[in-house]
């Protein structure tokens, strides 16, 4: 990027967790995309460094007994790592593209990742609180983290894609 | 830390229920291994959700979750039956797998090991027991232990893996940190 814009005005702005979902998608039976979210999370950005954190064991989908499966040590082991975190000491803006380089914890492993999504100006809404969209956006390999479970379709290939699209869409509140 | 034998194999003088005696007998130091009561599994019903209201659970079910929730971690033993796990065996933790969030098994550290008369040391059961214990919510370590020609005896190399399995039941055990 050839210039570096100030990401957002001064303070700290914080997810309305409302407003803001934090989802993952997945490529399901080799044809569909499955989907399912984190009921509980925060979300910090203050000058030009993003934070972020999701409970697993708030994790959403459609089948409770798929939720207790996700919790299991076969793929998130919620027990032991309860959290997942994200951080990113250096944000890039260029009109309304974002680029966030950072790191991810999930199970306890952390990689660099680099996020890549949009920001907005901010705006006052009705109650006076002055608010910034953002979205954000990767696609990790769920087997580098060690949630690596997975099966065989019968017509062949993997029930589950390792690769997975994580998308964070952002209310962010600044703080008073 | 205390180690749970659970054979899948209820008769007398099984080759699995002798594995896991030689497995206690080889255990390292610090390690209990107690050998789970296999009649527990015959007196089971047949699962049913319907059976298993909180506070109102059959006696022998009630006495299944205890035992099993109990240990720090579980070595299961399995023969193979029709090529896969024994009923009552799937039975068993079909139970063990329940209530939802507090069920016996939810991130009990296990792991799986097999014997057979045959040549293949009961390892299509073994590698179903791996998968049915980890949808069941367990941390399911080690790899697959198939122990043929059970009848001949066992092997020195066989106990030796027996201790390294127990070892990893104790690694996995400890928390990360």
């Amino acid at each position: 990027m050839s210039t570096i814009e100030t990401i957002a005005p001064a303070g700290t702005w914080s997810a309305d967790p409302v407003h803001s979902d934090v989802s993952f998608e997945v490529v399901h039976a080799g044809v569909d995309v499955f989907r399912g979210s984190f009921g509980e999370f925060s979300a910090t950005l203050t000058g030009d460094v993003l934070t972020g954190s999701a409970k697993v064991a708030s994790v959403d989908v459609k089948d409770e007994q798929l939720s207790g499966h996700l919790l299991a040590p076969d793929f998130f082991d919620a027990a032991r790592y309860p959290e997942i975190a994200f951080s990113a000491a250096h944000l890039e803006r260029e009109g309304t593209a974002l680029t966030a380089a950072g790191e991810l914890t999930i199970k306890g492993v952390t990689k660099p990742v680099e996020l890549t999504g949009t920001i907005s100006d901010p705006s006052v809404d009705p109650f006076g609180n002055e608010r910034i969209g953002l979205t954000l956006e990767t696609t990790i390999d769920r087997t580098d983290f060690g949630v690596s479970w997975n099966a065989p379709n019968q017509s062949g290939g993997d029930y589950l894609a390792n690769d997975v699209r994580l998308i964070a869409r952002l209310a962010l509140k600044k703080e008073l | 830390m205390k180690v749970l034998a659970v054979s899948g194999s209820l008769r007398a003088g099984s080759h699995n229920t002798l594995l896991l005696e030689e497995a206690a007998a080889a255990a390292p130091a610090g390690i209990d291994v107690e050998l789970f009561d296999g009649s527990l599994i015959a007196e089971l019903p047949a699962y049913d959700q319907d059976l298993d209201a909180e506070g109102d659970v059959p006696v022998s079910v009630q006495r299944l979750r205890e035992a099993w929730a109990e240990p720090d971690a579980i070595i299961f033993a399995t023969p193979e039956f029709n090529g896969s796990v024994p009923g009552g065996l799937k039975n068993a933790i079909d139970w063990a797998s329940r209530p939802l969030g507090e069920a016996p098994l939810l991130n009990k550290t296990v792991t799986v090991v097999g014997a057979s008369t045959g040549r293949f040391g009961a390892l299509w059961a073994q590698n179903d027991l791996r998968r049915i214990l980890g949808i069941a919510g367990a941390r399911v370590v080690g790899e697959a232990l198939p122990v043929a020609r059970a009848q001949d005896g066992l092997s020195e190399p066989t106990r030796d893996a027996l201790r390294s399995q127990l070892d990893l039941l104790v690694e996995a055990t400890a928390v990360p940190a």
